[in-house]
């Protein structure tokens, strides 16, 4: 009989959360877009103007729809369109949380090298969701 | 059967092409009339419904072509559609971390991709990614164009030529390899055998890695096309754990460059949603052919394809 190769305890805790944060963050897009698409939260930018701001860069595109930068949507998430931006930012932090999850474990087994690799993904992945980072205009 | 799924796709691809051709003569036109704004002729729901239209038989043809979405997504889409490319990009890295994340719980579970291997590539390509990202959205559009349209014509060249080895061989494992212990066994299904492997030219391949990353979140086109080769060929690993890990690996990767494009507002709701459904039901469709399918004959036809949109964003770069 084919001996049983099983992965890690790291390796199985990570895909766990993964699966979890990836299907409650799909279902999040989903919901959130039908609720933009019906109009019961009423959007920044009228659907029926979406299209005349797509073709702009976007920097043109910010300066013209007055959006801010960053996490700035947060304090438009009352507006249809803003609100997609939680399922957005839930799936792109699925793997931060993932992350997280498995540091104590490597700790734990003693891995103190990828133990430290894991903590400096989050902190490179929590820099480029802060928003610090900004990007010149052209 | 797989007359009938070919003629299908055949006929839904013609479709597709012919509905993008005639909406991209209407976008170029309205474009060069309205200096800022483009509106369209067409009602607000058409261009993401063809979006979505189109991105469901993207997936489709990328499970069969063996590639990623998001290579497929950024020319094509950056091509033929009114949409600028700075929320192309966003979106295209969107729709790659969606398929990533999708893929990635399952591959780890069975030991397919390997977290030990990933770990350190990941920082470095993820690190790097924030550059390619920042850059990118930085420099103007023609340059991007031309840069864009090279790079897919050097992935073209890529896909012809690059072999790929099912098992490589791998005399010694390096000095940073052994330390880091990245090896690994898997379960081979086809053979029933336990394959134990272990990776060389480590420092050579992370060093690669820094190119894959910029390049990555510059364009936004997922990366699978270059993290295969340098973990199968040059590595060493086995070419199912490099398909594998590549395509996990793209979860972490695309993540940061994706943060970067959603903090500097270069992401669409209306473009992005509609792009991951399609794409995701497209490559659910794409794993059911895939058993009935002619894989090379698909591989010629992704080839085709992107050789026609590197082309193209290498003419809109000149501004032809």
């Amino acid at each position: 009989m084919a001996k049983e190769i099983k992965a890690t305890e790291e390796q199985i805790a990570y895909a766990k959360l993964l699966d979890l944060g990836m299907k409650l963050g799909l279902l999040a897009l989903v919901i959130m877009f039908t609720i933009y698409l019906t109009g019961i939260f009423t959007p920044h930018i009228p659907l029926t103007d979406v299209s005349k701001y797509w073709g702009l860069s976007v920097h043109k595109y910010l300066e013209v729809t007055n959006i801010p930068h960053g996490w700035g949507w947060l304090g438009m998430i009352g507006k249809g369109d803003f609100l997609n931006f939680t399922g957005i930012a839930f799936l792109a932090g699925v793997t931060i949380l993932c992350y997280i999850r498995i540091i104590p474990i490597l700790f734990k087994k003693k891995d103190t090298v990828y133990g430290a690799l894991a903590i400096l993904e989050v902190l490179v992945l929590v820099l480029a969701a802060s928003g610090i980072l900004k990007s010149g205009g052209h | 059967m797989l007359r009938r799924y070919s003629k299908v796709l055949l006929v839904v691809t013609v479709i597709v092409a012919a509905l993008v051709m005639s909406g991209s003569v209407f976008a170029s036109t309205e474009a060069a009339a309205a200096p800022v704004a483009a509106g369209s002729s067409m009602p607000w729901w058409g261009w993401p419904l063809i979006l979505f239209v189109v991105t469901f038989v993207l997936g489709i043809v990328a499970v069969l072509g063996g590639v990623g979405g998001g290579v497929l997504f950024v020319p094509i889409i950056g091509g033929f559609f009114p949409f600028h490319l700075d929320f192309v990009r966003g979106a295209g890295l969107l729709v790659a971390l969606a398929g990533a994340l999708a893929a990635g719980p399952g591959l780890l579970k069975k030991g397919m991709a390997d977290l030990r291997l990933a770990i350190p590539v990941a920082l470095i390509a993820s690190s790097s990614a924030i550059v390619g990202a920042m850059v990118g959205l930085a420099l103007p559009q023609d340059v991007v164009q031309k840069a864009l349209g090279a790079t897919i014509l050097g992935i073209v060249a890529i896909m012809i030529m690059a072999k790929k080895s099912e098992y490589p061989e791998v005399k010694q494992a390096d000095a940073l390899s052994t330390a880091l212990r990245i090896n690994g066994i898997y379960h081979e299904v086809s053979t029933g055998q336990d394959v134990n492997w272990k990776i060389h030219k480590t420092p050579l391949g992370l060093a690669l890695f820094i190119i894959i990353g910029i390049m990555a979140g510059m364009f936004g086109l997922g990366a699978g096309w270059a993290n295969v080769p340098v973990l199968n060929l040059l590595m060493g690993a086995p070419l199912k754990v490099s398909v594998a890990t590549s395509k996990f690996l793209l979860s972490i990767t695309d993540t940061s460059a994706a943060w970067i494009y959603v903090n500097n507002g270069a992401v669409l709701p209306m473009m992005v949603v509609p792009s991951i459904i399609g794409i995701m039901l497209g490559s659910i469709v794409g794993v059911r052919i895939l058993a009935k399918a002619k894989p090379t004959a698909i591989r010629y036809m992704v080839i085709g394809l992107l050789l026609f949109a590197g082309a193209r964003a290498l003419l809109k770069g000149f501004g032809i």
